[in-house]
């Protein structure tokens, strides 16, 4: 297999859990350059368990998870640094540091990481931020802004080194649905853009049917992965009762 | 001179075409737009400007910021720029870039000047005043509302509080007491000894710690621990909207969670007090007896003599108001919190500083109204 047919994120054999708690095992997926691939799945199935081990803060208990073949948690602490900085993240909560300006937030990374000089980084975050439609908000303190310019301010944050990867969790969670398809919007423009590969952990529905063109469903009760590939497949396709009701939002028998 | 990233052709009237190669990458450094503009200064004529790559161009986020700037200073000079050529990942986030987003800027850094920031400084004085006396009025009224049974009161939260403000500050105090009494010892040996007088180390100890010393310590302490513990929780209720949710609820924040904090100082103060009293009195006697070799019965009797049963309600006195103002403080400052991790970290900070500059305050006060009374 060469360079470019290779999967830019493997996932082999998950099996992840909380002390001796085991919340999911036997996952496995790939993800292409240039994916938008979708973590979905009810609430409590493990989804940013699965983010969280993904983007190194929560080790597995087995299995491996791939970045263009590289094994993350097999590596030395340099080396996952090294696959780190490919990669930027949203969090749910936005996660910017309250007492930076938002142009410090995103200058933060370019700071610790590049050899720019001030202007040069000003120039950058200036670009970032104009991407994310927050131009000229360089100065407003997180505190002062909406949740959805959190967000967005989090994704130029998430996208200051040109990771490859780059990583949602939960991005439309508080966002009424303008601002939610907002930055589903950005997001399609951003991987056209960047070239990146997006993993998206939601919940959603008109998001993964309106960005996703892959997918992994993880399902709360056997704990593990049910189906995999792209929602809109799964939608038309999928005999599981448990895919096709989340999908299709439809009532479970009995209830 | 300009890089040789960028070269310049004039070869049609009226345009620039700017030929862009080499490595643009934010690694290899990010060039300034300004050896391009100036040559826009030197050709006023210019009216278009035609951006293009060639094949063996590297890029990422560095060549966008550069075309931005570019972008943004041709359409200052009214020049319309052709990006046609680039590649089509960056047509699109430079479109991305420059779409022009209209979003109400609720708050910004100040760049107020030094004087303008003491003068806001001082003007909040007035209102910080203001509001804590309305804070002060909650909490009597709430107190009095509690005395007349209106008040839901959590007996479990209480002992909590309680068990926190005492049992788990207990070593600390026990240390810093016992230490201050030796050390009071020490320091008044010194002097003593040159009158040959060192027995009356029992009344500098026994006197000083009993009557104020022990209260201020244990004040200290409590301010630091207590007074910070209760603004961080308060704090982040306050950013985690608990605070809010108990509002909608028609509960009010100061019964519900400062009432019980209030209350369990205004207890354990005292308590504290005069268990600080005792460690004080007992450095005093390990340094006076193991060191300076005084009679143990002889320092004891003396302590009994100097030490007045008023001296003693003095110190409890001061333990009350001291428990009253670590509790006001850190209480007032939680709710006060701004909701964020920052504004939480400035509330803890605050409430030890309100706490121990009101300590201060209230002892000087205590002080001159027993020396005009004669006690």
């Amino acid at each position: 297999m060469n360079l470019t047919e290779m999967p830019i994120v493997e996932v082999q054999d998950l099996d992840l859990g909380y002390n001796d708690n085991p919340v999911m095992s036997n996952i496995s997926f790939s993800v292409n350059k240039g994916d938008i691939f979708i973590v979905m799945g009810v609430s409590g199935c493990g989804k940013s368990t699965l983010l969280k081990s993904l983007i190194g803060l929560k080790s597995p208990t087995k299995g491996k998870v791939l970045y263009s073949g590289k094994s993350f948690w097999d590596e030395d602490e340099k080396g996952q640094h090294d696959i780190m900085r490919r990669f930027g993240v949203l969090y749910q909560s936005g996660a910017l540091w309250s007492s930076l300006t938002l142009g410090e937030n995103v200058a933060l990374p370019l700071q610790l990481y590049t050899k720019l000089s001030f202007g040069q980084i000003k120039e950058i975050v200036d670009f970032k931020l104009s991407l994310v439609g927050l131009e000229g908000h360089v100065d407003s303190f997180p505190s002062g802004i909406s949740g959805g310019m959190r967000k967005r301010a989090s994704l130029a944050r998430a996208i200051a080194l040109d990771p490859d990867i780059i990583l949602f969790d939960e991005p439309s969670a508080g966002l009424d649905p303008i601002n939610a398809r907002k930055l589903d919007d950005l997001i399609l423009d951003l991987r056209d853009g960047l070239g990146a590969t997006v993993i998206v952990v939601t919940h959603e529905l008109a998001s993964i049917f309106a960005i996703g063109n892959n997918s992994v469903f993880l399902d709360a009760e056997s704990r593990t992965m049910i189906a995999t590939g792209d929602p809109k497949d799964l939608l038309a396709n999928s005999k599981d009762p448990r895919v096709t009701q989340f999908l299709t939002r439809a009532r479970m028998q009995g209830v | 001179m300009l890089s040789e990233k960028i070269v310049l052709d004039y070869s049609i009237p009226k345009t620039l075409f700017i030929k862009l190669s080499g490595d643009w990458q934010i690694s290899a450094g990010l060039l300034s737009v300004n050896e391009v503009t100036s040559q826009l200064t030197s050709h006023s004529d210019v009216t278009e400007v035609n951006i293009n790559v060639s094949e063996d161009l590297k890029w990422d986020s560095g060549l966008i910021a550069f075309l931005l700037k570019l972008t943004k200073e041709c359409e200052q000079r009214k020049i319309s720029v052709v990006r046609e050529n680039l590649p089509q990942g960056a047509q699109k986030l430079l479109s991305l870039a420059l779409k022009v987003h209209e979003e109400r800027v609720l708050s910004k850094i100040s760049h107020a000047s030094f004087f303008e920031k003491c003068g806001e400084k001082v003007l909040q004085i007035r209102e910080s005043l203001a509001s804590g006396l309305d804070f002060l009025g909650d909490i009597v009224a709430s107190f009095i509302r509690l005395i007349a049974g209106k008040v839901y009161f959590r007996w479990d939260d209480f002992l909590l509080i309680v068990q926190k403000c005492g049992v788990d500050t207990l070593l600390l105090v026990s240390l810093i007491s016992l230490l201050v009494g030796m050390i009071l010892a020490f320091v008044g040996s010194i002097q003593l000894k040159m009158l040959g007088a060192q027995v009356f180390i029992a009344d500098i100890v026994g006197i000083s710690m009993v009557r104020v010393l022990a209260a201020v310590m244990t004040g200290i302490i409590v301010s630091g621990r207590i007074g910070a513990s209760f603004a961080a929780e308060l704090g982040m209720m306050q950013a985690n909207e608990e605070v809010d949710a108990l509002k909608t609820l028609g509960v009010s924040p100061v019964e519900f969670l400062v009432v019980p904090r209030v209350l369990a100082l205004v207890i354990m103060m005292p308590i504290l007090t005069i268990y600080a009293d005792l460690m004080g009195v007992f450095g005093g006697f390990i340094i006076s007896t193991g060191m300076l070799k005084l009679n143990p019965v002889e320092y004891l009797n003396h302590t009994q003599t100097a030490v007045k049963l008023s001296y003693v309600w003095i110190g409890l006195i001061h333990s009350i108001v001291f428990g009253v103002i670590v509790a006001f403080a850190g209480c007032l400052r939680g709710l006060e919190c701004e909701r964020n991790a920052a504004g939480v970290g400035k509330a803890t900070t605050s409430a030890v500083v309100t706490g121990i500059t009101g300590i201060v305050f209230a002892t000087a006060i205590i002080t001159f109204i027993c020396q005009v009374l004669g006690v």
